[in-house]
C-alpha cells in the first residue's frame, strides 16, 4: 500500500535518521503518522511498515499492543481525551468526564453510533497548570468546564 | 501560546526570550538577534573537557527528575570509544504534575537545539534524537520548524557553523506511555520496541541508544547549557543555592488562585512559590497538603513546608525535588480518593517487566479502592504501606519507587482520613462489578 505523498515524503527522510541497519528505530513514528492517516493500524498498514522496515510482523503487533496511542480499531471522527489524573481531578476533571459521558451517550474507551466522537479517560496530558484539560484529536483545551465542552461538542457537529 | 504573567519573584534566564504574551514561537532570526547561537560559537573553539567543567562548575542538575548533576553524567561517556555516541533529549514529560518542557519546546526550540549542539561537541557526538510524547503533536511540529530553521542556517548538518563538525537532530514521537519517560525505556522505544527498561548497569553512558555511549538529559537541562557557556558555570551557580545551581521552571497547579510555569531560582522558600507566584490557595481556603515534585515525590504537610525548594532540602525533609511539579491541595481535598487515583495511573503505567511494579501496583490501586469506597478494614491501610515498602527499590527502574514512595507517605501522614473512610462507610462489601471479592 501507499500513503499520500506528504507522508511517503515523511517516511523517507525518517528512515534515514536512525543508523545504517537500526531503521527499526521508525517503527513507532511511522505506526502512529500512518494511524493517523489511514484511521487505525489496520492489517494492511502492519504489513506494510514491516515490510518497509525488514521486521516481522509480530515485532509491531507487540508495539501496537503496548502503546496507549496506537489502535487496531478506528477512534471517532474527533477523538476526545479528557484527563482525569491529579491535577485535572482536583479541578474538575472527574465531573467534567462524567459530564462528556452524558452528553454523548457513550463510556470510556466508546465511540458514537455514526462514528463521529470517542471517549477516552486519559491519564496526565502535561497541561496540569491549566487544568482540567483534554485532547481533541491533537488540540489541546485547558480549563475546560462543562459549558465549555458542550459549546465545543455542538460546534463540532455543526462542522460536520 | 500558554504563558503565564510574569511574576516580580521570577528570576529569568531560561525565559529571558520570552514576552508576554508570546504569540508566535521564537523564530532563529529573533534569537540570533537575542545572542543566539553564541555560546555554539564560543564552544565550538573550547575543548570537549572545557565545556564538561564549566557545566560541572554550574552545578547544573537533572531537570527531569533524579537530579543527577549533568557535568557528571557527560564526564562518564567514554569519548576515545570506537563507536559513535549519541544525544538523547527526553521530551516524554508525563510525569503528573509537570508541563513545562512543552513550554520550552513551543517557544523557544532553537534554545534547545544550541543546547544538544553543546553536548555534543562535549561527547564528540554527530546524532540526536528529541524524544517526543505523541500527545504533543503540536510541539513536536514547532521543533521540527525551528529543527529545519537551524538546518537552513547552517547550525545544524555536516558542516556545523563551518567548524567541519556534523551533527544532526531529529524529532521522535511517543506514541503514549509514561514508562517511556525512563531514560532506559526511552531508549528502547527508540529502537522501536516495547518501553520495557533495561538493566543497569551498563548506563547509557556505556551503552545507550542502539547500544552506543548516549547521554539523555531532559529538555530543561539541555535548554540551561547555553547560558552557562555563556556566561560561565560560576555565574549560573550563584543563582541557586550551592550543589544545587541556577534557576528551574516550576510547574504549579492544583488549588491556586494563579497556576502557571514560573521560572525560579534554586533554593526559594517553597511557601513564597506558593503563596506569591501561586496566588495562595484558592477560594480562601486552608493548605492541606503540597505534593513538591510530581505525583511520585511524597506528600508532604502544611508545616513541613518551610524550606528551602531546591534538591537537598526537599531530600532532607523526605521528599524530593522531582520534575518541579507543585501540586498544593486545599482543606477539601479527599486525600483517601486521591491516592487512589495516583495508584490507579501507576497501575496502569506500570510496564509489567519485574514482577513487584506489575503485581504491587496493581494489588495497591485494588486495595486503595476498596479504602476509597468505604469497604476496607484497618488491616488494609497497613497492607498499602507493606506492600510499597515490598516493593520499593526492588524493581528494574524507578517507577516501583515513584508508585510506593506517594503511597508511604499518605498512609503515614494522613491515616487518621483513612480511617475516618472505614468508619464513615456506608457500604461494607465491595460492590462486585467493579471490585472482585478478595480473601484477606
Amino acid at each position: 500500500m501507499t500513503f499520500s505523498p506528504e507522508l511517503e515524503a515523511k517516511f523517507a527522510k525518517m528512515v534515514q535518521q536512525y543508523p545504517q541497519g537500526r531503521q527499526k528505530g521508525a517503527l513507532i513514528p511511522m505506526l502512529l503518522f500512518a494511524q493517523d492517516e489511514v484511521g487505525a493500524v489496520t492489517p494492511d498498514v502492519i504489513a506494510e511498515v514491516a515490510r518497509r522496515l525488514s521486521v516481522k510482523p509480530v515485532e509491531v503487533e507487540e508495539v501496537i499492543g503496548y502503546y496507549t496511542m496506537l489502535t487496531k480499531e478506528p477512534r471517532g471522527k474527533h477523538h476526545i481525551q479528557i484527563c482525569t489524573n491529579v491535577s485535572c481531578m482536583v479541578t474538575g476533571g472527574e465531573e467534567l468526564f462524567a459530564h462528556a459521558c452524558k452528553k454523548l451517550g457513550i463510556g470510556n474507551k466508546q465511540k458514537t453510533e455514526d462514528g463521529q466522537f470517542s471517549l477516552e479517560e486519559t491519564e496526565c496530558l502535561g497541561a496540569c497548570s491549566w487544568a482540567p484539560a483534554m485532547l481533541v484529536n491533537y488540540d489541546f483545551h485547558f480549563v475546560v468546564t462543562p459549558e465549555k465542552l458542550d459549546q465545543l461538542i455542538d460546534n463540532l457537529k455543526k462542522t460536520q | 501560546m500558554l504563558l503565564n504573567k510574569p511574576h516580580p519573584l521570577e528570576v529569568k534566564v531560561l525565559t529571558r526570550r520570552y514576552e508576554y504574551p508570546q504569540k508566535d514561537a521564537i523564530g532563529v532570526d529573533e534569537y540570533v538577534a537575542k545572542e543566539g547561537y553564541e555560546a555554539l560559537k564560543k564552544a565550538l573553539d573550547m575543548t570537549p573537557d572545557a565545556i564538561i567543567d564549566e557545566v560541572k562548575k554550574s552545578s547544573l542538575r537533572g531537570r527531569g527528575g533524579a537530579g543527577f548533576p549533568t557535568g557528571l553524567k557527560w564526564s562518564f561517556v567514554d569519548r576515545k570509544s570506537p563507536k559513535p555516541k549519541y544525544i538523547v533529549v527526553n521530551a516524554d514529560e508525563g510525569e503528573p504534575g509537570t508541563c513545562k518542557d512543552r513550554v520550552i519546546l513551543e517557544h523557544e526550540g532553537h534554545r534547545l537545539i544550541e543546547g544538544c549542539l553543546i553536548a555534543g561537541r562535549a561527547i564528540g557526538s554527530n546524532r540526536g534524537w528529541i524524544y517526543i510524547r505523541g500527545e504533543y503533536r503540536t510541539q513536536i511540529e514547532a521543533m521540527d520548524r525551528a529543527l529545519a530553521e537551524a538546518y537552513a542556517r547552517g547550525y545544524l548538518g555536516d558542516n556545523v557553523m563551518g567548524s567541519g563538525w556534523a551533527f544532526h537532530l531529529s524529532t521522535h514521537t511517543g506514541a503514549g506511555s509514561y514508562e517511556c519517560g525512563e531514560e532506559s525505556a526511552l531508549l528502547e522505544s527508540l529502537e522501536g520496541k516495547r518501553g520495557n527498561p533495561r538493566l543497569k548497569p551498563p548506563f547509557p553512558a556505556t551503552s545507550g541508544a542502539f547500544q552506543c555511549p548516549t547521554i539523555v538529559n531532559n529538555v530543561e537541562t539541555y535548554s540551561a547549557v547555553p547560558d552557562i557557556i555563556l556566561k560561565g558555570g560560576e555565574w549560573y551557580a550563584a543563582l541557586g543555592t550551592p550543589k544545587n545551581g541556577g534557576t528551574r521552571l516550576v510547574c504549579l497547579s492544583g488549588h491556586l488562585v494563579t497556576p502557571g510555569v514560573y521560572e525560579v531560582p534554586l533554593g526559594m522558600p517553597l511557601m513564597t512559590i506558593i503563596n506569591e507566584l501561586g496566588g495562595g490557595v484558592w477560594k480562601g481556603r486552608k493548605l492541606k497538603a503540597v505534593i513538591p515534585g510530581g505525583s511520585s515525590s511524597p506528600v508532604l504537610r502544611p508545616e513541613e513546608c518551610d524550606i528551602p525548594a531546591d534538591y537537598d532540602s526537599l531530600a532532607k525533609a523526605g521528599s524530593m525535588l522531582g520534575s518541579g511539579a507543585t501540586m498544593v491541595l486545599d482543606e477539601t481535598t479527599d486525600m483517601v480518593k486521591l491516592m487512589a487515583r495516583i495508584m490507579k495511573f501507576y497501575a496502569h503505567e506500570s510496564c509489567g517487566w519485574c514482577i513487584p511494579c506489575r503485581e504491587g501496583t496493581a494489588w495497591l490501586a485494588k486495595i486503595l479502592a476498596r479504602l476509597d469506597e468505604g469497604a476496607g478494614t484497618k488491616k488494609d491501610i497497613d497492607m498499602v504501606d507493606e506492600l510499597a515498602q515490598g516493593m520499593f527499590g526492588r524493581t528494574f527502574c524507578a517507577l516501583g519507587d515513584a508508585a510506593a514512595m506517594p503511597a508511604m507517605s499518605f498512609v503515614k501522614k494522613f491515616r487518621g482520613e483513612f480511617e475516618a473512610k472505614i468508619a464513615n462507610a456506608k457500604v461494607y462489601m465491595p460492590a462486585p462489578q467493579t471490585q472482585p471479592l478478595v480473601v484477606l
